[in-house]
């Protein structure tokens, strides 16, 4: 079986979120980046199905310029096998899902997987954007997963409880939460790192296809006002100010 | 120019958010100076689908396939792109819900439409049509410019108060043509969950976490939200110890909630925990520690035991209730 998977390169989750250019560019200075919690969480999940057992072929697709490299590397050092980088800046989300779907198509894989959405643009569109240019089945945020044979086993939370679901390949899906049932960080050690280097990275440039959507300016949150410190021995404050200032009881 | 809302019913009935997106589709279409056309699939009661009227919508149009019983993104989104198509829409609005993600990224290939995702206001201009959403996981938010013609957003949970706006409704009876394999995913079993509120819904949320030691502590987390009619909700490591359901968990990793109300137990209020919460309306802490990171982010503090607090605070929020 032949994977393709999304890693996305992403600020780390504790960042420091700054802009520049009049607040019109997002601060890359002093900037740690990351794969995205959510592509890391399916990546493990692939590397544990594969070490017991579940013949496959990993290779990752990021599109991203040379900047992300680093993040991609570290996706080779956990275990994948040989990586495409569409080298383009990742920008507009019907540009970004036609990429991928392009390596698709040039490739023979069976199944691609995404996180369930990025923590930088919270986008969450990508696996139903490609499984769409590709004519094919999807589900979004898939909270298991499993390979039998040449069934794919899902769960799906939805309103009420948890959906069994069981798709076919080829097949596009996103992992969101339990996509791995019991995550060990697989930590890169020295052979995995040096053996990553060595690994294929190939890099192709885009295909056409115009941006619709466009970031003009970015905002912080506007600033709390402080805390207010309520004394334990007067927990009468707290629900008087929440009834009477808050209005929220 | 028109305004589509599709709006999920669950066993044939409306939640509160569905008629957020009317009231809020409502609010665009008058600066628009168009109509607002709602959508939906299973066939409601008349009855129910007039409750759209109630806050806005013209119209309805009623998909009546047996098939979409059964939900199938891409059927859906077959379905939803003729409806869009029938009434020419240039907005098409979801909710930021599991259905909205799972419909609106196709309709946005299959009608080349820019889409904004986790749309938090109404729009600063609509020409261009320019909407604020939620980036870096509610760190900040971006002014984002959709310049297609057909233009798709799904709109945040609680982010726009609903209000009536009565109005008459027609409602229409649409049959949708859908190709075969359009149901490659084949369900298999839904299992039901505890029946609680889901966390997404909740307007109030009692959050509890590692501060409170164990399982068997949770007794008086859950006699607050019954008090207050809350839904309980936890942070990632009390879901990883299986202290709490999974479906608890909100943050980064969990669900992203955003309540009126969201007080937090023994919670020290971790960046990628606030990241999942940092949208609620009013937020109150109770930690021991004065230090603890979720004292910057709250509106209301108590530092104090968690043990000796929580009783305390149920007894104010019974009597409170009992005499209001
Ligand atoms: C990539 C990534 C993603 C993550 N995603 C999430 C996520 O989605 N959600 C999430 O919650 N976390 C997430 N985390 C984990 C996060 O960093 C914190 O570790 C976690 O939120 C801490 O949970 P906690 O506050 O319950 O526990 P702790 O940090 O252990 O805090 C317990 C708090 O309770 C207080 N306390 C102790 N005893 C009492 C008492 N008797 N009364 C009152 N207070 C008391 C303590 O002072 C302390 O502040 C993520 C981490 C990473 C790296």
């Amino acid at each position: 079986m032949k994977a393709l998977i999304c890693i996305g390169h992403v600020p780390d989750t504790t960042s420091k979120i700054k802009f520049t250019d009049n607040d019109t560019k997002f601060d890359t200075t002093d900037i740690k980046y990351i794969i995205g919690p959510y592509e890391e969480l399916a990546l493990t999940r692939l590397l544990d199905l594969r070490d017991a057992g579940t013949d496959m072929h990993i290779t990752t697709v990021t599109v991203g310029t040379q900047e992300t490299e680093p993040t991609i590397r570290k996706a080779l050092a956990m275990g994948a096998d040989d990586a495409v980088r569409v080298n383009a800046e990742a920008s507009d989300n019907l540009f970004i899902a036609k990429q991928i779907a392009e390596v698709f198509k040039n490739g023979d894989y069976d199944i691609i997987i995404t996180g369930k959405e990025s923590i930088d643009y919270n986008g969450g569109q990508l696996e139903g954007m490609i499984a769409e240019f590709l004519n094919l089945p999807s589900v979004s945020g898939a909270s298991k997963f499993d390979i039998e044979g040449d069934k794919i086993l899902l769960e799906q939370e939805i309103e009420g409880g948890t959906l069994k679901l069981e798709a076919s390949f080829p097949f596009v899906v996103s992992a969101g939460k339990g996509f791995c049932p019991e995550p060990e960080p697989r930590i890169p050690n020295m052979r995995g790192i040096m053996t990553a280097r060595k690994k294929p990275l190939q890099v192709v440039e885009p295909v056409a296809k115009e941006a619709v959507t466009e970031i003009i300016k970015y905002h912080l949150p506007e600033p709390k006002p402080a805390c207010k410190m309520i004394d334990p021995d007067n927990v009468e404050e707290l629900v008087r100010l929440l009834h009477e200032e808050a209005k929220v009881i | 120019m028109a305004i589509l809302i599709y709006t999920q019913n669950y066993d044939g009935k409306f939640k509160k958010s569905v008629f957020e997106l009317v009231t809020y589709g409502v609010a665009v279409a008058k600066e628009l100076g168009t109509k607002v056309t709602a959508v939906t699939t299973g066939k409601p009661d008349t009855e129910i689908l007039k409750e759209l009227g109630k806050y806005g919508a013209e119209k309805v149009i009623s998909i009546t396939n047996e098939e979409l019983n059964d939900f199938s993104a891409q059927a859906y989104a077959y379905a939803t792109e003729q409806v869009a198509k029938k009434i020419n829409a240039d907005l098409i609005i979801f909710g930021n819900n599991p259905y909205g993600r799972a419909i609106a990224p196709r309709l946005s290939v299959k009608l080349n439409a820019g889409l904004a995702a986790g749309v938090t206001a109404l729009p600063s201009s609509v020409s261009p049509f320019t909407v604020k959403k939620r980036v870096f996981s509610g760190k900040a938010f971006a002014d984002v410019v959709i310049k297609s013609e057909t233009k798709i957003i799904t709109l945040n949970q609680n982010s726009y108060k609903v209000e009536e706006n009565p109005v008459d409704i027609t409602i229409e009876e649409f049959s949708a043509e859908i190709p075969e394999g359009a149901y490659a995913v084949k369900p298999v079993e839904i299992v039901k969950s505890s029946g609680k509120m889901s966390v997404t819904d909740a307007e109030i949320l009692v959050s509890g976490g590692r501060g409170l030691k164990g399982p068997e502590n949770w007794g008086m987390i859950e006699e607050m939200a019954e008090i207050l009619g809350a839904g309980t909700s936890c942070s990632r490591p009390v879901s990883d110890l299986d202290w709490r359901p999974h479906e608890e968990h909100v943050g980064q990793t969990g669900k992203v909630v955003a309540p009126n109300l969201y007080i937090a137990i023994g919670i020290s209020g971790a960046i990628q925990h606030l990241a999942g919460v940092n949208g609620s309306k009013v937020m109150v802490v109770i930690n021991t520690d004065p230090e603890a990171p979720f004292f910057e982010a709250a509106d209301y503090g108590i530092i104090g035991d968690a043990f000796e607090v929580v009783p305390k605070l149920n007894e104010a929020f019974k009597k409170f209730k009992a005499e209001n």
